[in-house]
C-alpha cells in the first residue's frame, strides 16, 4: 500500500513544480509574436506562419522562465506599473537637470557632497527591491550601492537635496504598485 | 514638427555633453559614475524621440515598425544601464575604494 502510494504522490508534487501552466505560455506566446512582427515588418502568410510556429515552440519550452509564479492579481500589478511609468520619467528629467546643472557649474567641488546613506524598507517580492533599486539608480543624484534582500538599501548619493528626498515619495510609489505595505 | 526633432535632438546632444564632461569633472570614482550611468540614458531617450519623429516624416507602417524598433533600443538601455552602474558600484565597494568626501571645516 505504502510502496503503491510513494511513487504516485513523488509524480504529483513533481507534476506541481514542472507542470503545464496556460496562462504563463499565454502570455510569452503573445510576447514573443509581438516581438516577431515588430523585428521582421513583413505580414506575408510564410513568415507570419514561421513566427507562430517559432513562438509556439519557444513559448513551450520557456514559459516558465519569464513569468515563474503568476499570481491573480498580476494584470492589476501591471496596470499599476504602467500607471507609475510616466512618474518615474517626469522625476528622471526633472533630475537629469539637476545633474546637468552641477555638472557645468564653476565651482561644482563646494556643492556636491558625495555620502552614503542607509534605510530600511519592508518591501518583500524581489521584483519590488528590484524596481526600486533601478528607480534609485535612474534618478540622478543617488546610485544603489547594494539592495538586500530583507530590504535594507545603502544608496551613494552626490548631494544633499537628492538624498533628503530619497525614502520617501519613491518608496511609498513602488510600495503601492506592488501592494506591499510600507 | 521639424522644430520639435530639432529640439529633441539638441536636448540628447545636451545630456550626452554634460555626461561625457561630467565623467571628467566629477572628483572621484563613484560620483563620475553618476553622469556616466544616467545622463546617457536620459540623452538616449531624447536622441532616439527626436529620431523615431524625424522617421515619421512619411507616415507608412514601415516606418512606424522602425520606430516601434528604436523604442525597443530604448527600453533595453533603460534596464540595462542601471543594472550595470549599479553592478560597477557593487564591485568598488566590495574591492573596498573609499568614496571621496567633502572635507568639512578644514579650510
Amino acid at each position: 500500500m505504502v510502496s503503491a502510494n510513494g511513487p504516485a504522490q513523488g509524480s504529483e508534487s513533481a507534476e506541481k513544480e514542472t507542470g503545464f501552466s496556460f496562462f504563463p505560455f499565454l502570455i510569452t506566446f503573445v510576447l514573443m509574436f509581438v516581438t516577431w512582427i515588430v523585428l521582421s515588418g513583413k505580414f506575408d502568410a510564410l513568415l507570419l506562419g514561421l513566427g507562430v510556429i517559432s513562438s509556439l515552440m519557444i513559448a513551450y519550452f520557456f514559459h516558465d522562465l519569464l513569468f515563474p509564479n503568476v499570481k491573480p492579481g498580476v494584470m492589476r500589478v501591471c496596470f499599476k506599473f504602467l500607471q507609475f511609468i510616466p512618474w518615474l520619467i517626469l522625476e528622471i528629467v526633472k533630475a537629469n537637470f539637476h545633474l546637468l546643472f552641477l555638472v557645468f557649474h564653476p565651482r561644482m567641488k563646494e556643492m556636491i557632497d558625495p555620502h552614503i546613506i542607509v534605510f530600511k524598507t519592508n518591501l518583500k517580492s524581489d521584483l519590488a527591491i528590484t524596481t526600486l533599486a533601478n528607480s534609485i539608480t535612474l534618478t540622478p543624484g543617488t546610485i544603489t550601492v547594494t539592495a538586500s534582500r530583507d530590504g535594507v538599501f545603502r544608496v551613494h548619493a552626490i548631494d544633499r537635496p537628492s538624498a533628503e528626498s530619497l525614502p520617501g515619495v519613491m518608496l511609498e510609489k513602488v510600495a503601492n504598485v506592488f501592494g506591499e505595505t510600507l | 514638427m521639424d522644430i520639435l526633432v530639432i529640439i529633441c535632438l539638441v536636448l540628447g546632444f545636451l545630456f550626452f555633453l554634460g555626461g561625457a564632461v561630467g565623467i571628467l569633472r566629477m572628483p572621484d570614482f563613484y560620483s563620475s559614475l553618476h553622469p556616466a550611468g544616467k545622463l546617457d540614458t536620459l540623452g538616449i531617450l531624447a536622441m532616439v524621440m527626436g529620431l523615431a519623429l524625424y522617421n515619421l516624416h512619411h507616415f507608412s507602417l514601415e516606418a512606424v515598425l522602425v520606430s516601434i524598433k528604436m523604442f525597443l533600443i530604448v527600453f533595453f538601455v533603460f534596464l540595462s544601464s542601471p543594472t550595470a552602474t549599479h553592478s560597477i558600484v557593487d564591485a568598488g565597494m566590495r574591492a573596498g575604494l573609499r568614496p571621496w568626501t567633502q572635507k568639512k571645516g578644514k579650510e
